[in-house]
């Protein structure tokens, strides 16, 4: 079957890929453009280590098909840091030690980005539930939600 | 070895791991990051039966399609012999592991593997997989540990000769154990209270959110490397080179970044496939397991019913305690009967103690290790049971727990004799802490347990090497998988006196570095950190002899001072102390490189003892269950990086809270595994939890130069108890049985409503 031809944007730079109808946009994050640092835990929408934005939305991408991306904007985990410099909440996650093993830790820092984007001061029940959908076995999610409310925190310091 | 209380710059400070910036940019690689050019694709054919003859295999029209590249069974693999040897800290039976990765004359579970191809792309693997023709005769199967025990119960070996159990039939007991110490009856007619109950948990998974992943590349002259997903990457190697007859020096493994593994990655299941593949194809080979195979073929840990006696004074001396633990091991033995019967009561100080366990065998997948396995099975029976003999004494559940706790000199029903131990303290703590005392609200309870677990030593090397700037790199042998190499990197900068920033920790791959135990048994922080420090020790001396040397002075007469050689006293001469980098800058020319080594077998790992509390609140129209505050204390020994060890506390406690409330294996009758992804099983989300208070006491272990005791294990053993006593404490229904899920619960609070009306 022929492939589709996409053209997108990806942490905002133009990105064109070839792909299959079945293949999601996970699938072509990590195997055509060799974008690994989005995770597959389990490829049916469960535990969000593959969480990226789809035009501002948070998706799943493992429940994205790769052929609906077409002039879409794509974040990713590797776009958060801007440049050398890490985005408050990859610094905060570092600093409160919010990551064991780490293999949630990227879908759980867009997944979180996205909530302070919207909601610069959320309360932990709001994080708890905002982060629901982004399973973590190694930290119980206290030192995730601690560090997501001191980001935010941090951030509206900052605003002032 | 004594443990000097000194101040350290770095020993108990929160430094941001080294591993971090490529952990929270996407940049790390876990097993299935990683690509070769020229790979290709390997998927596995597994078992639709619980129990099955497998009466022949057809691959020949999987072989036909084209893009496939290679398709093994087990007639690829040689059988192995049946006969224990060890392999780290216990002993793996190979004829057994073969079956495992293979099923060779019979499936043994649902999952089981039957067959594995190779193809150019995932998909053509997955089409192969569905023109493999496997003709099974299928056989009546067994699921519980309880039936698999019964006489009549389907067999899964009837060839199995079971250890420390004697009988003539065949049988599903793989193996019996027992540890006595004092005399019971003796015990028990000392006793003004006896209770009796018995309790039954289910298996559960590791639930890491990484699946298993492989990259195997074997090259024409038969030399191997292996990238994986895996906590031990010389346990590879030792596996896979006895199950594909392939001597040591030809296999390589390095090990991946890991994305959990809890106990679940110290087994082999895709990596002998992967090479194998691989060496039949000449190229590299990539297999990852999906979310559905992780749950029907790797792990779980053990369920297990057991029964408990205690007998106890009306003033709440413990005088004697027996019990039975009934454990399932899945389709091959190994089930952790023997650490479950050890840690039970290790808690306490009980003259009188006999604890059995049996390792049965049942159509499910073998189980592997899970956080101090066994221990939490056996303390679930264990401390629900000292929390109903508080009940009946009218007694504190903490003041019982203190009045028998084990301390120094303690004798354990299982043997040793405890050095130096924080439980007293954890249960001071618990019972000061402001937790204990804050009231409660309708429909709430609050639970208390106990827990302990051994913690281990083992085999351990690493590599300090001092760079030419005065900087240093640590080697080690033990995949990270929640911090340690900042542990490591903390305990070498404050043994060299340099900044933490300068010391770069590596984790070798097994060519790289001498033989590690694997990641396990919480081992790393306290063994190999020891021989980090010692290879830390190792380079400080050749540093002062170095300093010595240009002092022309006997390198006795020179110390080691805050990251400096200075003479040890005014008579050895006057000296400008060399630092650490000015040394290393004249290195060539007082000798060459200055490397520090140790290997060595570690021993005197420090138990560690927890105590937890628990809140909940049961709603009654429901029956779920809400953990509305946990506050955790544990004996860490010294923690070298608090953070750290926070999380491992807080990340058990959670674990044991899922295992209490949710998490379990539902079978259909066709003992086919019908909740495969994490959906329907259920671990603890963000929005299930509360805050997790983890309160640390530091006893330190004197046979460790910081006083480290490993703090991974014991989180998971308090939990289950803790949970399951507040319920009781919520609603005067004791739950015996885990998972104390809504249905359940609802269930057991409508029968004991009917039995109240009736009454
Ligand atoms: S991989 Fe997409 S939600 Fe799990
Ligand atoms: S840090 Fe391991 S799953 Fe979250």
């Amino acid at each position: 079957m022929a492939k589709h031809h996409i053209t997108a944007t990806l942490n905002g730079e133009p990105v064109e890929f070839l792909c299959s109808t079945r293949q999601t946009l996970l699938d072509v994050l990590r195997d055509e453009l060799n974008m690994t640092g989005s995770k597959e835990g389990c490829a049916s929408g469960d535990c969000g280590a593959c969480s990226v934005m789809v035009d501002d939305r948070l998706v799943c991408s493992c429940l994205v098909l790769g052929a609906e991306c077409d002039n879409k904007k794509i974040e990713s985990i590797e776009g958060m840091a801007d440049g050398e410099k890490l985005h408050p909440l990859q610094t905060k996650f570092l600093e409160e030690a919010a990551l064991q093993c780490g293999i949630c830790t990227p879908g759980v820092l867009v997944a979180a980005k996205a909530l302070l984007e919207r909601n610069n001061n959320p309360t932990e029940t709001e994080v708890r539930y905002w982060l629901a959908g982004n399973l973590c076995r190694c930290t119980g999610y206290d030192k995730i939600v601690r560090a997501v409310m001191n980001t935010a925190a941090d951030m509206r310091e900052n605003a002032k | 070895m004594s443990s000097e209380r000194r101040e350290y710059k770095w020993v108990g400070t929160r430094q941001i791991r080294p591993d971090g910036h490529d952990k929270v940019t996407g940049r790390a690689k876990f097993g299935s990051d990683f690509s070769l050019s020229g790979m290709i694709h390997g998927r596995v054919l597994r078992s639709p039966h619980a129990h099955a003859l497998i009466k022949s295999i057809d691959t020949s029209k999987a072989e036909a399609l084209p893009g496939v590249k290679a398709v093994i069974t087990s007639k690829d693999f040689k059988d192995q012999p049946s006969e224990l040897k060890p392999a780290g800290e216990g002993m793996v039976n190979y004829r057994d592991m073969t079956r495992n990765v293979m099923a060779r004359e019979k499936v043994l579970y649902d999952g089981h593997a039957v067959a594995a191809v190779a193809a150019t792309t995932v998909e053509i693997a997955e089409s192969a997989l569905k023109l493999i023709d496997v003709k099974y005769e299928v056989l009546p199967h067994v699921i519980d540990v309880d039936e698999a025990m019964k006489d009549g119960s389907p067999i899964l070996d009837d060839k199995m000769i079971p250890i420390g159990y004697d009988t003539k039939n065949p049988t599903n007991i793989a193996k019996h154990v027992e540890f006595s110490l004092g005399d019971t009856d003796e015990g028990f007619a000392a006793a003004d209270v006896v209770i009796e109950r018995t309790y039954k948990t289910e298996s559960v998974h590791q639930g890491y959110i990484e699946p298993h992943a492989v990259v195997a590349s074997v090259s024409e002259d038969g030399q191997a490397q292996i990238w994986c997903c895996t906590q031990g990457q010389f346990m590879v190697r030792t596996f896979v080179g006895q199950l594909l007859g392939m001597p040591t020096s030809s296999i390589r493994v390095t090990p991946s970044e890991i994305g959990g593994g809890f106990g679940g990655k110290t087994v082999v299941y895709l990596e002998p496939l992967a090479t194998l593949l691989s060496s039949k194809v000449g190229k590299p080979v990539k297999m990852i397991m999906t979310r559905e195979e992780v749950f029907r073929a790797s792990g779980p840990t053990s369920g297990g019913s057991m029964d408990f006696k205690i007998g106890a004074t009306n003033e709440g001396k413990i005088t004697a305690v027996t019990g039975t633990v009934r454990l399932l091991a899945g389709a091959f033995p190994g089930a952790p009967v023997a650490p479950a019967c050890m840690c039970a009561v290790a808690p306490y100080d009980i003259p009188n103690v006999h604890i059995q366990g049996y390792d049965v065998l049942v159509n499910r997948p073998k189980v592997a290790a899970y956080r101090a396995p066994g221990a939490p099975i056996s303390a679930f029976g264990a401390e629900s049971i000292v929390d109903e003999l508080a009940k009946e004494l009218g007694m504190d559940p903490l003041k019982l727990r203190k009045l028998n706790a084990a301390k120094k000199g303690t004798k354990a029903a299982y043997g040793p004799t405890f050095r130096d131990i924080g439980y007293e303290e954890t249960i001071d703590l618990a019972m000061d802490h402001d937790h204990y005392k804050a009231p409660l609200g309708p429909n709430q309870g609050r639970g208390v347990a106990s827990g302990f677990w051994f913690n281990i030593g083992g085999e351990s090397s690493a590599t300090v090497n001092i760079n030419e700037d005065g900087t240093a790199v640590v080697i080690s042998g033990n995949p990270d998988i929640g911090g340690s190499r900042a542990s490591l990197a903390m305990m070498a900068a404050e043994e060299l006196g340099i900044e933490y920033s300068d010391v770069r920790p590596i984790i070798g791959d097994t060519a790289a570095i001498g033989y590690n135990f694997l990641t396990g048994g919480s081992r790393v922080t306290f063994a190999t950190g020891l021989a980090v420090v010692e290879a830390a020790k190792d380079a400080v001396r050749q540093l002062c002899e170095r300093a010595a040397k240009i002092w022309e002075v006997d390198a006795d007469g020179v110390v080691w001072d805050d990251g400096h050689a200075k003479p040890a006293s005014s008579n050895v001469g006057e000296f400008e102390p060399l630092s650490l980098a000015a040394l290393a800058a004249q290195a060539a020319k007082t000798g060459g490189p200055i490397c520090g080594h140790n290997a060595q077998n570690v021993q005197g790992a420090g138990p560690g003892f927890a105590t937890h509390i628990c809140d909940v609140e049961v709603d009654p129209e429901t029956g779920n269950v809400s953990v509305l505050r946990y506050t955790a204390v544990q004996d860490v020994g010294r923690a070298i990086h608090p953070s750290y060890v926070e999380g491992q506390i807080q990340g058990g406690a959670v674990q044991g809270i899922g295992w209490a409330l949710n998490e379990e294996y539902i079978y259909s009758s066709n003992g086919t595994l019908e909740n495969t992804g994490f959906l329907d099983y259920r671990i603890p989300v963000a929005s299930d939890m509360p805050m997790i208070e983890a309160v640390m006491v530091e006893c330190p272990n004197d046979r460790h130069p910081y006083g480290v005791r490993g703090v991974g294990e014991v989180p998971l053993v308090p939990p289950l108890a803790a949970v399951a006593n507040a319920v009781e404490n919520a609603t005067g229904v004791r739950m015996e049985a885990l998972p104390i899920s809504p249905p359940r619960l609802l269930a057991a609070l409508d029968s004991s409503n009917i039995k109240q009306a009736a009454e």
